[in-house]
């Protein structure tokens, strides 16, 4: 498809012809990615208000399903206010540090063997380093804000996220080592073989699953480990004093990620991609073409399944467990996660080395 | 100019201004977020020489972990902005002749005799396929594996002996280990007793 439009454009300079695709991919991704977004919010009211046997938001359009972009149209026309004695420039700029990281690590995301912005080497790494960055929009937004309480979200969120970046890159250097490859389609392509689901990686990388999971959901701030938003105890810690536009971009930073880590955890565990049905039907059902093939067979469909499971658990979690102690919190890091972390390092490359079967031989 | 050279030189500008954004602002958050910004560039330049492992490191090193203490601390320090800004003129002379010196060593090590286009040509460029990190963990583990340890472990020292300084035991303890709190059940805490009902005149 790609090469039918650079021939249609082939009248414009070279590098112009670049640009427009490279800005048209981006497109690609970043709009269904909103949408994403904006019905992923709607999901969690539904879901928690089901969950608390209430009906949740349905009076804006059939089923309350354009509630979303009421909620848009509100926000865009609220005021933006700014605190007396707020840093102006770091006020504002700070949504915008929280939002750029969060989109810019999904330009290495493969959605199936050929559907990728970006396919670089070291893309692992690459996210790993961008999810990084989104601590210092909430630092940021602490302390640009002048409020105490905003500041006390910030300190509490800047240590929660370096402990627990530190049991999220040892799970992933579980992955590494696993996989061989830094790449996230060769890591898809890794856990690929003939008896299907029992070739994920869920199977041999078990603890480094749940603890790459768990940590994604202290890394995104959500519920039980919300303590820098805290909405009983400092308001609503980092953002309190944001409203309009620059509340909503925080939002959509924060639901953003949480697709994001839905994404990566499904691509490094859950085989991506991959059919659930290899090696339980057929491969004649599986391969080829047309609609029975491409519904069963591999496909970006399952990674989507795959992911919105994932993501109706980031919505379980908020409406069943009661928010961690900020001490818990730490104690969970440092003390649980990153020697299970570190004890089934050793158990994946022994693995490796021994060639265990399914997964490594 | 190719792409390349023009890349180049956008984030050598930036990197310079913000390095010296750094040394000159008042306000020492700006410092620290200046900072953050000289590595980020940095890190971009590092790929541009096509050291991606080196330089996606740094951002995640430097930039992700140690960065954000440093502005944990530096948020939290009460700094009266006043007093910085006076001493800006008495100390300027020594401020300079130290920058002066430290320019003429670094450009005596680092000038063309040794660093120039001659004695350090461009590498060669690698072919696809080509992974530094590969590379980088194969010598690593077998050339340098002596001074990679060693520098591990003087790490571990240096974090023992910070948390061995800082940590003070109280005498009176009041918090709990959680392992005990999991521990308990719940005849450990209630005692259901059976009594006969009693007359409320007596």
């Amino acid at each position: 498809m790609i090469e039918s439009i650079e021939s249609a454009l082939s009248f414009l300079p070279d590098g112009l012809v670049t640009l427009i695709i490279v800005i048209g991919k981006i497109l690609a991704l970043v709009l269904p990615l909103m949408g994403a977004v904006a019905y992923l919010t709607l999901a969690e009211r539904k879901v928690i208000g089901y969950m608390q046997v209430r009906i949740g938001p349905n009076r804006v359009g059939p089923r309350g399903l354009l509630q979303p972009i009421a909620d848009a149209v509100k926000l865009m026309f609220k005021e933006t206010i700014f605190p007396a004695n707020a840093n102006r420039f770091l006020f504002i700029s700070a949504p915008v540090l929280t939002l750029a990281p969060s989109l810019a690590a999904w330009a290495v995301v493969p959605m199936n063997d050929s559907l990728v912005i970006s396919n670089i080497d070291a893309s692992l790494l690459y996210i790993l380093a961008m999810t990084s960055l989104g601590v210092y929009g909430v630092i940021i937004a602490g302390w640009a804000s002048n409020s105490k309480y905003a500041f006390l979200g910030a300190l509490r969120s800047a240590a929660q996220i370096v402990s627990y970046e530190i049991a999220m890159g040892f799970a992933l250097v579980g992955v590494l080592v696993a996989a061989g490859s830094l790449n996230l389609g060769e890591i898809v392509d890794a856990q690929r073989g003939s008896l299907g689901i029992l070739n994920w990686y869920l199977i041999p990388l078990l603890p480094l699953f749940l603890v790459y999971f768990i940590s994604g959901v202290a890394e995104t701030n959500r519920a039980p480990f919300d303590v820098a938003e805290g909405e009983s105890e400092i308001v609503a810690g980092f953002h309190v004093e944001y409203s309009s536009m620059t509340f909503s971009v925080f939002f959509l930073a924060e639901y953003a990620n949480m697709i994001l880590i839905a994404l990566l955890t499904s691509i490094m565990f859950l085989g991506g991609w991959l059919s659930p049905l290899n090696g339980i039907l057929p491969s004649s059902l599986l391969a080829g073409e047309g609609f029975v093939a491409g519904l069963l067979g591999d496909g970006i469909h399952w990674l989507l399944i795959k992911t919105s499971f994932f993501l109706f658990l980031f919505l379980w979690f908020r409406a069943t467990f009661p928010r961690y102690r900020y001490d818990q919190i730490m104690r969970l890091g440092w003390k649980v996660f990153i020697p299970i972390t570190i004890v089934w390092l050793l158990v994946a490359a022994a693995l490796v080395v021994g060639k265990v079967g399914p997964w490594f031989n | 100019m190719g792409f390349e050279a023009i890349t180049f030189y956008i984030f050598s500008a930036i990197l310079v201004g913000s390095a010296i954004l750094v040394v000159s602002l008042r306000n020492p958050v700006f410092c620290a977020l200046a900072l953050v910004l000289a590595f980020f560039t940095s890190a971009g330049i590092w790929i541009l020489l096509e050291a991606e492992f080196l330089a996606l490191t740094l951002i995640l090193v430097y930039v992700g972990a140690v960065m954000v203490l440093f502005l944990f601390v530096v948020m939290m320090l009460d700094i009266n902005l006043a007093v910085l800004r006076e001493g800006f003129a008495r100390y300027l002379p020594f401020g300079l002749a130290v920058a002066i010196i430290l320019v003429a060593q670094l450009a005596l090590i680092v000038g063309p005799e040794q660093f120039g286009l001659e004695a350090m040509p461009a590498p060669p460029s690698h072919p696809e396929g080509y992974s530094n990190t590969k590379e980088i963990g194969a010598v690593l583990y077998t050339v340098y594996l002596y001074p990679f340890e060693i520098a591990a472990v003087i790490l571990v020292v240096a974090i023992v002996a910070a948390i061995a300084l800082t940590l003070r035991r109280r005498k009176k303890k009041q918090t709990m280990g959680p392992e005990d709190q999991v521990k308990v059940r719940r005849n450990d805490r209630v005692r259901l007793v059976k009594m006969a009902a009693a007359n409320k005149d007596e």
